[in-house]
């Protein structure tokens, strides 16, 4: 007959069994050759011979590490060895309890004539009889202990040929389920308010004869998940659980086991406990209110639930994540009662570890246990109990839409052991980020993949950020670098706008929008609406908001800082933007004018170059003209020198056009390209169009402080051949076509000329009166997917006249501007695209209100790519 | 770049033979990072100019990276300014009249001839000021312009760029030498890589005028690029010198020289105040290069030593400093230098006895220092914690400080000694310490002493049971 084993799918499977049982065998036919640990190959590995009883010890040292780092990470694991002593076992289990796990015991009871044929058949075997024998004497002293040593389940194979394995859930595994949830606070007998919370999410409820709701479902098939505590202290205990069980019974909600169920059930199996915390009410009522089927439901209560893939978890008192879908005496008591230290605190209530700070696991933990005024977000994990009973709110919270639901308690039922408290957002203190979580060697998940920080850029950054950056609460986000566009091969040009329509083009964007560069210094703002605002959700300074550089350093004195963020403030609120965009504060992505502003000891150093040139070039050329004067043959020179004064001419011109008087802040203005967050939301998906529009509205409510962006939108064709070719074939085929002149298959072709002839004429334009230079963006928004996964968020082209700056006075010249051509783009346009992601993902965990090291750890990476050694000029 | 030299001596055309450059021809000669042309814009016999013209090849000045320290390597005012390249091409063109010598006119090349020579863009570190300095004492008349930033932005003010005449009568051989070593201690900014045959190339130029010149220290120290090791050798191979020599480094004030003394009693101070609270286990938060953590080393009391810094490269010089990689590996067990930024919560910190913060806190944005609270009492929470600070008071005692300057740059802010013990308060109130506070260095009766030093002591034991 066929012997059925079942496996908890996560568990720990020690095989017992003597030499030449057949526990190898069996494992190679039940296991992946990875789960199985097995004491002769570590042997083997640590000594070269399996059969080495040296290396007995560090054999097993290293195969109870390897299975616990296995357990650690939620893996099954076999071992396969004699294990027929119980110390050997013993070291199992405790492995096993370490990480939560069940252990199984399989004994491979083979005789041991049957093992002794087997061992001699065997040429590396060379232990005589008697080994064989004590191993057994040893097996059979085990078989009864097994269940006491701590193994949950026991399985003697006696024919390991003939068994059917499978493997089965645990109860808290209900990944399946994927909602949408709606969660809900501890109800403590507050039926009333259970009622109205239900309705107000959407529930219709069945009631019985008195008017009162029995059974409730929802019209959209939601499923509810009551988090604990569903009796004591409220006036109807048995009206709540009547109604819970039926909505369980009819597969419409699910509840975990809170602290006093466990404790009603202790008192109903007529274990002796104090009647106190609200016990007493609860059992009065039953009394004369009897619940059908009470202590078999309170008994099926599971601890804890694993939803929706792993991605919730829900736990009456919280659960930290090593303990998500592990089963354990621990575990259940860390749900039911939280992470108690054992003592208790003035008013007699235990004094719990603060988990959820330390919490850093990616599956949301939905919990109560704890009354506090107003849920709050601390690290994906929120507490829903508002003291319902005491006089509070009962909360629901939607999932996965992240919504919270309230109703008032209608009264007080209940006296509190200590007033509720507000609960600050801790995880925003001051202090609550670690250093381990921004240094070292980083793996850092994006939507768009893992981008990995050595540690060296880690250490650099650690120090910019530690001592000149604004605190970490106020940086949100930093702008990621930019590349320029390919090269062009025009004649006199190093960037042009044609390249930098084709590389758009290429990446499969088919409208673009043309943005004015301007010259300044990039400036993100933060502004609130007020003190308290800032306060409440940043940072508590008195400040009311932060302007900082690309590298996350303030711009300005606090008292500027302040200055300029009215003006920002004041024309948010004329544009009706608090209102509109729902939110008390905004993050802007910006450039700050004049460049002189801020750069001032930059542009002195610019300055200097072109004050040397201008010194001595006219002193050499006087000397080539006397010294033509003379008969001799200068001209060559002459003419050359005549250029480079020409070029140290048209640098210096270049520079001063970015320069400006400011004081104090006057004379200082913004050009905002980008609304990129507010609270509870993330703008990046919003197209270009919309985002100038608000920046429209702030220049239009106060054109003093703010300055336009010009801009040109215009659609590319899709390639009309896809082919491999490089990116600079688009442009030079666009430049050669005449424009407009559409016709037959070379129509796409015609009609991307002739964009490019508008950007081009635009750009002449732009540049030609001094300005940088352009940004040409995918029209859709700062987040766009091409074929080749994220787009690039924008390519700079700039002007012929600004680059002198960058590339030296002479860069136009002939010769070094071949030299130039030859510049390597692929790496500055790998870092922006890193860093765009990074920045990407900072404003998504921004937009779901996600924990404050999770946007650091972003942040912080961004910045630590800036460590890249890159060419500058790009 | 360009400089131009003229005689008056009769005939003036002698100058060609001396440079052995015919006046009448122009002579080319491709160097490493250009060319260097020289001709002649007047040839008389009154009157006789031969100027070197250096065309500097941008390209090949970036691909060979010899920047000093510019703005950037690729947009800079070495195609410009005279500078160490200049003088290469001086020492390769005029090889032979810098040694003295010349074929077709022996003596002349021996005697003092009228010279005037000219450069007109010359970067100089220290102004006319230094220049006079260098040039005078060897017989030259110093006249020049400084060039303004950009005439557009007067409020800019000057450069740092001179028109720079020299006058005077001395050898040729001699003139050249003297621009040769000191066009690029004016510049300040060597174009290559200072190797130790530059002391050889320095001994040889500057032959019969060095050892004897007043600013003698400083030429060496520019021209070697720095190098103290250098520097030394190349003084002790000039004859001794009676005078100690001006010193021209700005940024080494005035305090520095007066607080040697005071960082020497503030680590005292320190160690006395560590030595009360008898901890063997010790933290040196923002240990910099690490003179506390020497004086901890030698006291055999303490048994665990970790040195911490936000800066890899303060880390750096503290491990070669300590000499850690030479100490016994008994020794080497008791200390440990790891990179931390006390804004942050820094699990490795936690359980010592005592912690150090000499010096520390003025550096952090005072809007900062919760979290430094929060990380150091709040987290880590060692049994004592030592911090000292400037007292702000006593600032009005430093002469050369300007009034309401910081005693450093980077001192983010200072404090008067009622401002530092209303912050112990805080501490001591939010984090369960208690505090005594004591002065270092001599105290002013009227203003206190320089430095503050502030002693937790941890009173809540533990309040979280095992």
């Amino acid at each position: 007959m066929t012997y059925p084993i079942a496996l908890p799918e996560l568990s720990l499977v020690v095989l017992v069994g003597i030499s030449g049982s057949g526990k190898s065998t069996f494992a190679r036919e039940h296991f992946l050759p990875t789960q199985v640990l097995s004491s002769d190959a570590f042997r083997g590995l640590l000594a070269d011979d399996e059969n080495d009883q040296a290396a007995t010890k560090d054999a097993f040292e290293v195969l109870h590490l390897v299975a616990a780092k296995r357990l650690a990470a939620g893996r099954l694991t076999v071992v396969d060895a004699t294990n027929v002593q119980s110390h050997a076992r013993a070291a199992l289990v405790a492995v096993a309890k370490a990480h939560d796990v069940l252990p199984v015991a399989v004994v491979i009871d083979t005789p041991e004539a049957v093992c002794w044929e087997r061992t001699q058949a065997r040429p590396d075997r060379t232990f005589g009889r008697e080994v064989l024998r004590r191993q057994h004497r040893d097996l059979r002293h085990s078989l009864n202990k097994l269940a006491r040593e701590g193994f949950r389940k026991v399985y003697v194979v006696s024919d390991p040929a003939d068994v059917e394995l499978r493997y089965e859930k645990l109860f808290n595994d209900r990944t399946e389920l994927t909602g949408p949830f709606d969660l809900v606070g501890d109800v403590h007998g507050c039926r009333a308010e259970l009622e109205q919370l239900l309705s107000a999410l959407g529930w219709e409820l069945t009631r019985d004869e008195s008017g009162r709701a029995v059974d409730a479902s929802h019209p959209d098939g939601r499923t509810a998940v009551f988090v604990g505590d569903l009796v004591d202290r409220g006036p109807d205990s048995p009206g709540v659980l009547r109604l819970v069980i039926n909505m369980i019974a009819a597969g419409r909600a699910l509840c975990v086991s809170g602290n006093h169920e466990n404790k009603l059930l202790r008192h109903l199996r007529g274990r002796k406990v104090q009647l106190t915390h609200g016990l007493a009410e609860t059992v009065a009522q039953l009394e004369t209110d009897p619940v059908d089927g009470l202590p078999a439901f309170l008994d099926g209560l599971i601890s804890h639930y694993v939803l929706d893939g792993g991605k919730l978890v829900v736990a009456h008192a919280g659960l930290k994540e090593a303990y998500h879908g592990r089963a354990s005496g621990r575990v259940r008591s860390f749900a039911m009662y939280g992470d108690t230290t054992g003592e208790t605190d003035e008013f007699g209530l235990p004094v719990r570890y603060p988990w959820a700070l330390e919490y850093r696991g990616r599956a949301m933990v939905v919990y109560g246990h704890t009354p506090t005024v107003t849920p709050e977000w601390v690290n994906n994990t929120i507490c829903l109990d508002t003291g319902c009973v005491f006089g509070g709110k009962l909360t629901a919270l939607r999932y996965p839409e992240r919504e919270l639901v309230e109703v008032e308690a209608a009264q007080e039922y209940y006296e509190p052991a200590r007033p509720l408290q507000p609960a600050a957002p801790p995880d925003r203190a001051a202090g609550a980020l670690r250093l381990s979580e921004v240094t070292g060697r980083r793996h850092v998940q994006t939507l768009h993949g893992t981008v990995t920080v050595p540690a060296e850029h880690s250490a650099a950054a650690l120090e910019v950020m530690s001592r000149f950056a604004v605190d970490p609460r106020w940086l949100l986000w930093l702008p990621p670098t930019m590349a320029p566009s390919s090269t062009s091969a025009v004649d006199g040009y190093l960037e042009h706008p044609a390249e930098a329509l084709a590389d758009l083009r290429h990446a499969g964007v088919h409208r673009v929008i043309c943005e004015e560069k301007h010259m300044g210094s990039r400036a993100v703002v933060l502004v609130c609406k007020d003190a308290s605002v800032a306060a409440k959700r940043f940072v508590d300074d008195g400040s009311t908001g932060v302007i900082y550089t690309r590298t996350g350093r303030a711009f300005f004195d606090p008292e500027r800082t302040e200055l300029l963020l009215a003006k920002v403030r004041d024309a948010a609120t004329a544009a009706g933007l608090w209102a509109e965009l729902d939110t008390d504060w905004l993050l802007l992505d910006c450039e700050l004018l004049p460049w002189s502003a801020k750069a001032q000891t930059l542009i002195h150093q610019y300055a200097a170059v072109g004050a040397s040139g201008r010194a001595v070039l006219p002193a050499a050329l006087d000397v080539l003209s006397a010294a033509a004067a003379r008969g001799l043959d200068t001209a060559a020179q002459h003419e050359r020198l005549t250029g480079s004064l020409r070029d140290v001419r048209a640098f210096t011109d270049a520079y001063r056009r970015y320069v400006a008087p400011t004081d104090g802040i006057t004379g200082i203005t913004l050009a905002p390209f980008a609304v990129l967050a507010a609270e509870g939301a993330s703008f990046a998906e919003a197209d270009h169009g919309w985002h100038l529009s608000i920046a429209d509205r702030l220049v239009e409510a106060d054109p003093a402080t703010f300055t336009p962006t010009r801009r040109l939108v215009l659609d590319l064709p899709p390639r009309s051949v896809p082919t491999d070719r490089a990116d600079a074939t688009d442009a030079t085929d666009a430049l050669a076509a005449e424009p407009g002149g559409a016709s037959g298959t070379a129509g796409a072709d015609a009609v991307f000329a002739d964009a490019v002839a508008r950007a081009t004429q635009w750009w002449l334009e732009l540049t030609g009166s001094g300005g940088e230079g352009m940004v040409v963006k995918p029209y859709a928004g700062l987040s766009v997917r091409g074929a080749k996964g994220l787009v690039q968020p924008g390519v700079k082209c700039r002007g012929r006249e600004y680059l002198r700056i960058i590339y030296g006075p002479s860069y136009t010249e002939p010769a070094q501007l071949a030299k130039l051509r030859q510049r390597k783009l692929g790496r500055k346009r790998a870092l922006a695209l890193r860093e765009h992601g990074l920045g990407l993902a900072a404003l998504d965990t921004i937009g779901r209100d996600g924990p404050l090291w999770r946007v650091h750890e972003l942040v912080f990476a961004i910045l630590a790519s800036e460590s890249e050694p890159t060419d500058p000029r790009l | 770049m360009l400089l131009t030299l003229s005689t008056t001596h009769s005939p003036a055309t002698d100058l060609g033979f001396l440079l052995v450059k015919h006046p009448d021809r122009v002579h080319s000669f491709e160097l490493s990072h250009g060319t260097a042309t020289v001709l002649y814009p007047e040839a008389s016999e009154q009157r006789c100019t031969a100027a070197l013209l250096l065309e500097i090849d941008p390209q090949r000045l970036a691909d060979t990276r010899a920047d000093g320290q510019q703005l950037n390597q690729y947009v800079n005012d070495r195609p410009y300014a005279a500078s160490s390249l200049l003088a290469a091409a001086l020492n390769r063109v005029f090889r032979t009249a810098a040694r003295g010598v010349s074929k077709d006119r022996p003596e002349l090349a021996a005697t003092a001839i009228p010279l005037s020579i000219r450069v007109p863009s010359l970067r100089a570190k220290g102004g006319l000021k230094l220049a006079e300095r260098l040039f005078a004492p060897l017989g030259w008349t110093v006249r020049g312009d400084v060039l303004p930033l950009d005439p557009e932005f007067p409020e800019w003010g000057d450069s740092r760029y001179v028109d720079l005449t020299l006058d005077g009568e001395l050898r040729l051989a001699d003139a050249l030498n003297h621009l040769y070593v000191l066009l690029p201690v004016l510049d300040d900014a060597k174009h290559y890589w200072v190797a130790p045959d530059e002391i050889e190339k320095l001994l040889r130029a500057g032959e019969g005028w060095l050892a004897g010149h007043p600013e003698r220290a400083l030429i060496i120290r520019r021209y070697l690029a720095h190098s103290r090791a250098l520097a030394v050798r190349a003084d002790a191979a000039l004859a001794p010198l009676e005078e100690t020599p001006a010193d021209d480094s700005v940024a080494e004030g005035a305090v520095a020289e007066k607080a040697k003394p005071l960082n020497v009693r503030r680590r005292a101070a320190v160690l006395a105040a560590l030595a009360e609270t008898g901890a063997t286990r010790v933290l040196d938060l923002g240990c910099g290069g690490g003179a506390l953590l020497g004086d901890l080393i030698r006291e055999k009391r303490y048994t665990e030593i970790v040195g911490a810094d936000v800066s890899p490269k303060v880390l750096e010089i503290a491990e070669r400093r300590l000499r850690l990689h030479r100490l016994p590996d008994r020794q080497r067990a008791r200390i440990k230098l790891i990179q931390s930024a006390l804004t942050y919560v820094d699990e490795r910190l936690r359980g010592y006895d005592a912690a150090v913060l000499m010096e520390v806190i003025e550096h952090l944005d005072l809007p900062r220092l919760p979290a430094l609270c929060a990380a150091v009492f709040g987290d880590a929470k060692p049994g004592a914690v030592v911090v000292t600070t400037p007292n702000v008071e006593y600032n009005v005692r430093y002469e050369t400080l300007p009034e309401g300057g910081h005693r450093h740059d980077d001192h983010r802010f200072e404090w008067t000694r009622a401002e530092f013990a209303a912050w112990c308060d805080q501490v001591a109130a939010d984090y369960g310490y208690t505090y005594t506070l004591r002065g270092v260095g001599d105290e002013d009766p009227e203003v206190g002493p320089p430095t503050q030093l502030a002693l937790f002591t941890k009173t809540t034991t533990e309040e979280v049971p095992a």
